[in-house]
């Protein structure tokens, strides 16, 4: 099975690489957009015998190192 | 992809591999058999520009070569010079242009990955990067976009494998505008005793992988550095490489550890054209062949096939030969540093390359075929007509000089590029002297008290003009940075960027461009070590301006030779050393003021040069100036207003009162000129010294105050560093 | 007095701050590979700059995450002078040694230059040579030195004294223009509550030559020496 783990940034944290971004969207003529944000996204496969166990795992790889607990969140999706 | 062993070579996919029809015919002629598929890819890219020189190598020849510091000079990864002591620099530049307008951050970072490798493959540790970068008009929708992508790829990887990027030039014109210019240099710095080649002497000897593993990228880029571009090389993407400064590192660190044994034969980095180029080249330099089983490649994807093992240009991989035996210690070291080792081959006593993959041959061929075999091109050309003699009194000049001065310091050609290096660690490492922004970087040899300055220079527009004069021009000036930081220049590595050789225009350039390039080698004791040869740099018939870039190197016997362009102390005399004629064809000024080039760019006088640089040499040596700047880009006045804001020191210039017009004085791009900050105490010895040497002199001025004043103009340096600091910040923002 | 240099795949700069452990101090320093599990007896510990791991992932977080870190935060503990310079006060923040995290610049450029600093904190190992007030200069090299970190985190910070360095003008003044990176209330550099481990993002390595442009870097060294002599 397969983990898609989604990384952002906490919300009042400031993100210079979405402002960035959001600016160069602007210059490209998307002026209907107000806000961006960048995060990161994880595709982790794990071993289906741990199917019962995937989510605990899968949020102690977060806690442990792909998220920063400082200044980011973390969400995921178990598909098959 | 292709992907079938059996594939019909048809004349489709002959000219899709870049290869004319009389190529191919003389392969089939010296085949005596049509080849495979594998075969043609091996052929096509041997064959290419990028790596036989087929229009270039008959030129090249006559450059000189030699001298009494040249340990190594072109054939091998990487050109070497004797510095005394035991030690020794190894230096090149290379050309990664066609990557970098195509994905500019990549583009740009995998050439400086490239250029690393040659260094550290002869055994010597990266010391110091420098570049050369031309760019279209800065009002061109790309160029920003360009620009601040191959700055950040260049830092990116510099920066993160931790060797300081510490001087070159960038540049700014419409004709770059589909075709930038990105030349990397790399110094690195190894022990006369211990330098590695990359001929494998000697059969049955085990040949190595190392490094990061090979996927599908690059396949093509030797070719794709070979043809003109067309606007649908966006589609070409897919053969753009990706860096991995990471791995380089970790390359660099195990390499040299593996180098301070004595077990490594011969050793190759894989660039362009990667395992077909690496293994034909040591193959054809030792006079063996080798045998290559594929299975054993570290592969990063699966189903991978011979032919694109073959013509992948993965990044971060290296090939050697090692002693019998001694596969097991060189394994740990690698193992050590999370890099991939592998035996994928061995040298035989057979004179050819054979491939192996899934129990079947997927090529095999005499390697003298790939290597001396390959075509040979003495292309017709024309030569570049002569500019028209334009006499400098007939050009009708403003006569506001501050304001003239204020628009050439804040113009992209004349501005500070403080932007661009302040995004490259040039101090990491410990040993940079002479920091970016000075007329050659200084860097020291470690532990030790010497060091060696390097520097890039060309003038594209002298070059245009007059492709041998203005390479002249290109070489002197190099040779003069290196005298004005106080170095002895040693030799040069050169990049020649030209267009499409199969133009007799272009051909015409490029054969007066290297025999300009070598009377000005030869004139100055300044032989070429290395270099690198960038054809096709045009679109849709549109060339690049001739652009030769030289890359200086020298030596610093003692550190306390060094001396900088800043000014020093109120009071001192400012002192011009070189010919006056007041030359404003081809200059900045004329550029910027007048609104268009025209005329012959500044003539050059080879024995006035040596003559004047020379007796600087020996001034700076016997400690008797402040400072010292060549006069270059921009001329006398744009010289001395770096060097006041260098030092943070005013100066007060004489009004001029000769026969030449003011402007062509403050503006005039004459050469094989210094300017020089010594006390007023030893000015009349120096002038009268350098009267006897043969040296034209004369005192423009003396350093004063906080304000740059010429006869009764002046501007205060605060408004002038604005002036020069704000265009390229604010462009950018 | 030893003190050791922990390496990671990836750091660059750690044969300058042993260079500069040697000459400006007379350290002994002893190089310790990440892949070790024991950190040799030492006097101090200092985590170098560099890219380690390729600065893959975030800044400093693999690294922080290596066998021998364990032994590191032990040591920390216990109360050994710890020193982590640019890649390591990252290393340090993801350790959770130190407290908040070094996000991108905000002006998104890597950035070299010189920097003045302001030293607010003399009671650390590494700054007890420095008279509270004092502006130095010392380059920075980094693309990631955008301190962060939570208002409550901040005012603690403030309020304890734990801000070693800030960035400031030639006077002292601590303005936004002096700041090269964006980060929030210029700091340049903590401490811990116990004052033992210390980060910053400015290189005292790189300013302790006159040759190379200044040697106000040397005082962080010299500090540690006097700091474990007495």
């Amino acid at each position: 099975m397969r983990a898609q783990i989604k990384i952002s940034l906490k919300k009042d944290v400031l993100d210079p690489q979405g402002r960035a971004i959001k600016k160069a969207l602007h210059q490209l003529g998307f002026s209907e957009i107000s806000e961006v944000r960048q995060g990161k996204y994880f595709e982790v496969d794990i071993d289906d015998s741990l199917e019962l166990m995937a989510s605990k795992v899968v949020e102690r790889m977060c806690q442990q190192l792909l998220a920063n607990p400082v200044v980011e969140t973390y969400s995921y999706e178990l598909v098959d | 992809m292709i992907n079938i062993l059996d594939c019909k070579i048809t004349p489709e996919l002959v000219a899709s591999h870049g290869m004319k029809p009389e190529e191919y015919d003389q392969l089939l002629v010296m085949l005596n058999r049509e080849p495979t598929i594998t075969e043609l890819g091996i052929f096509s890219v041997m064959w290419s520009e990028h790596c036989s020189y087929k229009s270039s190598r008959v030129l090249l020849k006559t450059l000189p070569t030699e001298g009494s510091c040249v340990i190594q000079g072109p054939g091998e990864n990487a050109g070497v010079v004797d510095i005394g002591d035991g030690d020794c620099i190894v230096f090149k530049m290379e050309s990664h242009n066609h990557p970098s307008y195509i994905e500019p951050f990549q583009g740009a970072a995998t050439g400086v990955g490239g250029i690393m490798r040659d260094i550290f493959t002869m055994g010597a540790r990266p010391i110091a990067n420098l570049n050369a970068l031309r760019f279209g008009d800065p009002k061109h929708p790309e160029t920003r976009r360009l620009l601040s992508g191959v700055v950040a790829g260049i830092a990116n990887y510099g920066n993160s494998v931790g060797v300081p990027t510490v001087g070159g030039e960038t540049d700014f014109d419409s004709a770059y505008n589909n075709n930038i210019l990105v030349n990397v240099m790399c110094i690195g710095l190894a022990k006369t005793e211990k330098i590695f080649y990359s001929a494998a002497k000697g059969t049955g000897l085990p040949v190595i992988y190392v490094g990061s593993k090979t996927g599908r990228d690059g396949i093509h880029g030797a070719t794709m550095a070979s043809k003109e571009f067309s606007f649908d090389s966006q589609e070409k993407l897919a053969t753009v490489q990706v860096g991995d400064p990471f791995a380089e590192k970790l390359l660099i660190e195990a390499c040299l550890e593996l180098m301070a044994g004595d077990v490594i034969l011969a050793i190759q980095d894989m660039g362009a054209a990667g395992l077909t180029s690496s293994t034909s080249e040591m193959a054809d330099k030792g006079g063996v062949g080798i045998e290559l089983n594929l299975d054993n490649v570290p592969q990063r994807e699966s189903d991978m096939t011979a032919y694109e093992m073959m013509l992948s240009e993965s990044q971060e991989r290296m090939l050697m030969v090692l002693k019998p035996g001694c596969e097991s210690s060189a394994e740990k070291i690698f193992k050590k540093w999370g890099l991939d080792f592998a035996i994928i081959g061995y040298t035989t006593d057979s004179d050819r390359l054979v491939v192996k993959h899934n129990g079947e041959v997927h090529a095999d061929i005499p390697v003298a075929m790939l290597v001396k075999a390959a075509p040979l091109y003495k292309r017709p050309w024309i030569e570049t007509s002569k500019p028209e003699f334009i006499p400098t009194s007939t050009i009708s000049t403003p006569s506001n000089t501050i304001e003239s001065l204020k628009l050439i310091l804040s113009h992209p050609q004349g501005c500070s590029r403080r932007w661009i290096w302040e995004q490259y660690d040039h101090m990491v490492m410990g040993d940079t002297l002479s920091r970016p922004g000075g007329d050659a970087a200084v860097v020291r040899v470690h532990g030790r008290d010497k060091a060696v300055a390097a520097c890039c220079d060309v003038t594209p527009r002298y070059v245009l003009a007059d492709p041998y004069m203005g390479t002249k021009q290109a070489v002197a000036e190099c040779w003069r940075n290196l005298i004005s930081v106080g170095a002895d220049p040693l030799a040069i590595t050169n990049n020649l960027n030209f267009g499409s050789p199969e133009r007799k225009d272009i051909m015409g350039q490029i054969v007066s461009s290297v025999s300009g390039m070598g009377e000005a080698c030869r004139a100055l004791d300044f032989p070429v070590v290395s270099g690198n040869v960038s054809l096709y740099n045009e679109t849709e018939n549109q060339a690049i301006p001739p652009t030769p870039t030289v890359g200086g190197l020298g030596v610093l016997r003692r550190i306390d030779h060094m001396v900088n362009l800043a000014f020093k102390e109120e009071g001192n005399v400012i002192l011009l050393l070189g010919p006056e004629t007041g030359h404003l064809n081809q200059s900045l000024y004329q550029q910027i003021i007048i609104g268009s080039l025209s005329g012959e760019p500044p003539p050059i006088d080879l024995l006035e040069e040596r003559r004047t640089g020379d007796f600087v040499r020996k001034l700076i040596n016997s400690k008797k100036v402040f400072a010292v700047h060549d006069v270059s880009d921009g001329g006398l006045l744009v010289s001395i207003s770096e060097m006041s804001l260098a030092g943070g020191k005013g100066a007060n210039l004489l009004e001029y009162n000769g026969n030449l017009s003011t402007q062509g004085v403050w503006f005039g791009e004459d050469q094989s000129r210094y300017i020089i900050e010594i006390s007023s105490v030893d000015s009349h010895a120096i002038i009268k010294s350098a009267e006897e040497a043969g040296v034209k002199s004369r005192v423009i001025g003396h350093v004063c105050g906080l304000t740059l004043m010429v006869g009764n103009e002046k501007i205060a340096l605060e408004e002038l560093r604005m002036v020069h600091e704000k265009w390229f910040s604010e462009y950018m923002n | 007095m030893n003190v050791c240099v922990i390496i990671f795949p990836g750091s660059n700069c750690d044969r300058d701050i042993k260079l500069a452990l040697q000459k400006t101090a007379g350290f002994k320093v002893t190089m310790v590979w990440h892949g070790d599990s024991e950190v040799p007896k030492c006097d101090a510990i200092i985590l170098p700059g560099g890219f380690s791991f390729g600065d893959y992932l975030r800044c400093g977080a693999i690294a922080a995450r290596t066998p021998i870190m364990r032994c590191v935060v032990e040591k920390a503990k216990s109360g050994v002078p710890v020193l982590g310079v640019c890649n390591g006060f990252q290393i340090l923040c993801e350790l959770g040694l130190l407290p908040g995290s070094l996000m991108r610049n905000s002006r998104m450029l890597f950035v070299c230059r010189d920097v003045y600093l302001k030293v607010e904190n003399t009671d650390t190992p590494f700054t007890g040579s420095f008279e509270k007030g004092d502006v130095i200069s010392i380059p920075v090299a980094h693309h990631d030195g955008n301190f962060f970190a939570m208002q409550d985190t901040l005012n603690r910070l403030e309020g304890e004294g734990l801000v070693v360095l800030r960035y400031s003008d030639e006077a002292g003044a601590i303005t936004s223009l002096a700041n090269p990176n964006g980060a929030q209330r210029n700091i340049a550099g903590i401490c811990s509550s116990n004052g033992r481990v210390v980060g910053m993002m400015p290189h005292p390595e790189r300013a302790c030559e006159m040759v190379l442009g200044n040697t106000d870097g040397k005082l962080f060294f010299k500090s540690l020496k006097s700091a474990l002599t007495v």
